[in-house]
């Protein structure tokens, strides 16, 4: 069964299609890339899947762990702000979008662990500080601010503030967009690691198709609103059908 | 004998929208059967289209006719017409696939690649260490990223990693191009000893010595005719 499907998914901005008639299913433990090029809505898309902005027409399902199935642009905000606190995580191309910058390290891991109701400070210390060491932060720097962490530390800081509360589905728009190649590396081969081992669903937006290569299992290829091209990753890069996703392929070096 | 694999009027055609939607018939009208503990190598000239034809078994390719049954948990599945995950699970079970080059994530060690294959199956990763020495890549490079290695070490690590998870069925691209003579010796033991366990093994293979240790029944292509 899905975790998360959407129908019909419009939106225009004036007269910007932003998404029209996009249809999206995701799986348990799938990992779904979204590729295309700038302005072809792949933003949109994870704001309206992830009920953060609301689409001119279509509706975005999401199956919670009992089996139910939410319409997730219907349902009232409080229990949606419980969604995005829970079973949801989101990971921001910019860090501190998504970071409290005047909390600790520790803080902003912990914080979230606070927000789902647990009360013993040692044991939220504890865990925030293994989630520091699992995304490759010296347990040392727990007290720091994160206004002292580079670019690269923010976003890993960001990723375990986001898993640390185990998410069955995480949404991410250019996780490691802004970082310099060799701390992408690194970032890539931990959320690889981390959303494998923890069976967590994702929607991954990327301009960068070894990125996609790299993560996803599914990928949907996006061109001005439209979803031209879906299938299993490697035979959508390797053999492309459609004239965009062949352009797109062709224009990058290696993946 | 079971029969593992087979197609039914697989045809492929590639449309070259980048050059004006120009058409290029690879494939047409392919009937393959490959039964357990057969090894059934696809012969034929450069172009004919034997990687393609491998690669589309694998679903990398996506076939436009016909249909590419394999013999899953028990069940045929169509891998020309199933839906990505169960794609996805017919190669994890069923379907191992060893390509020409090696394609590995960065910063991940020699070892590491290969025991994953056990790890992410429930199984004691032991036995990756021992099949990467079996191919005579010593301890000494188990540690390092395959990134630096020379053609012929990536393409032991390669082969430990396609044979290592035991499917039962192989797909080998040109298993042994670039190996010594030791080497090619001991990937044609690895293959005879998978084709007694059962294994249905399809192989493109140009070395005529290897071919003939290996192959069970050559499979010809002949290359289309190329069309406007
Ligand atoms: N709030 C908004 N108001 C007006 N137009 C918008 C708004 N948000 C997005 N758009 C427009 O919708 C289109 C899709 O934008 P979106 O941000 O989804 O693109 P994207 O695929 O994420 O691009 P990029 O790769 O550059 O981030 C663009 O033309 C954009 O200018
Ligand atoms: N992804 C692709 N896109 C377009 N054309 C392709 C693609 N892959 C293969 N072809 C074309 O299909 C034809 C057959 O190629 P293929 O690689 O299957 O040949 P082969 O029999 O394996 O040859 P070789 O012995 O040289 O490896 C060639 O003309 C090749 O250019
Ligand atoms: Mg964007
Ligand atoms: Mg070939």
């Amino acid at each position: 069964m899905t975790l998360l499907s959407a129908r019909g998914l419009s939106l225009r901005f004036g007269a910007i299609p932003a998404l029209v008639d996009v249809d999206v299913d995701l799986w348990q433990g799938e990992v779904l890339a979204i590729v295309g090029e700038s302005g072809s809505g792949k933003t949109t898309l994870l704001n309206v899947l992830s009920g953060r902005v609301t689409p001119d027409a279509g509706h975005v399902f999401y199956r919670d762990p009992h089996g139910l199935e939410h319409d997730v642009h219907a349902m009232p905000s409080p229990a949606l702000r419980t969604l995005h606190r829970s079973d949801w995580g989101f990971v921001h191309q910019d860090p501190r979008q998504n970071l409290r910058m005047n909390v600790s390290a520790g803080g902003n891991v912990g914080e979230r662990l606070m927000a789902r109701g647990a009360r013993h400070y040692g044991n939220i210390r504890a865990e925030a500080i293994d989630w520091l060491t699992q995304v490759e932060i010296d347990a040392s720097r727990v007290d720091d601010l994160p206004r002292t962490f580079s670019g690269g530390m923010l976003q890993r800081l960001q990723i375990a503030r986001t898993l640390v509360t185990h998410p069955r589905l995480v949404f991410m728009d250019e996780p490691t967009g802004g970082l310099d190649v060799s701390v992408q590396a690194r970032l890539l081969d931990l959320i690889r690691t981390l959303v494998a081992r923890l069976g967590i669903a994702a929607v991954l937006v990327t301009h960068d198709i070894a990125v996609a290569r790299l993560l996803a299992h599914r990928i949907a290829v996006m061109q001005r609103g439209r979803i031209v091209e879906t299938g299993l990753t490697d035979q959508v890069l390797d053999d492309p059908q459609h004239a965009y996703t062949q352009l797109l392929v062709s224009s990058v070096l290696q993946a | 004998m079971t029969l593992m694999l087979r197609t039914e009027g697989l045809a492929k055609t590639f449309t070259l929208h980048l050059r004006g939607g120009m058409m290029l018939p690879v494939l047409s009208g392919i009937d393959l059967e490959v039964h357990a503990g057969e090894c059934v190598v696809l012969s034929g000239p450069s172009g004919a289209g034997k990687s393609t034809l491998m690669r589309s078994l694998y679903g990398n390719y996506r076939a436009e006719a016909g249909r590419i049954l394999v013999r899953h948990g028990g069940e045929m599945v169509d891998i020309a017409s199933a839906e990505p995950r169960i794609v996805l699970a017919v190669r994890r079970e069923t379907l191992g696939y060893v390509s020409q080059f090696l394609r590995v994530v960065p910063r991940v060690s020699t070892l590491d690649i290969v025991a994953d294959e056990l790890i992410t199956r429930g199984r004691d990763p032991a036995a990756a260490a021992v099949l990467l020495s079996r191919l005579n890549i010593p301890r000494r490079l188990h540690d390092i990223p395959p990134a630096t290695f020379s053609g012929g070490e990536q393409q032991r690590v390669n082969l430990a990693r396609g044979f290592i998870a035991g499917h039962p069925i192989l797909l080998l691209d040109e298993p042994t191009a670039s190996l010594d003579a030791e080497n090619r010796a001991v990937v044609v033991e690895m293959i005879r000893e998978a084709k007694q366990r059962g294994t249905a093994i399809v192989a493109i293979c140009h070395d005529a010595e290897v071919r003939d240790a290996i192959a069970d029944r050559l499979f010809p292509l002949t290359p289309a005719r190329e069309a406007a």
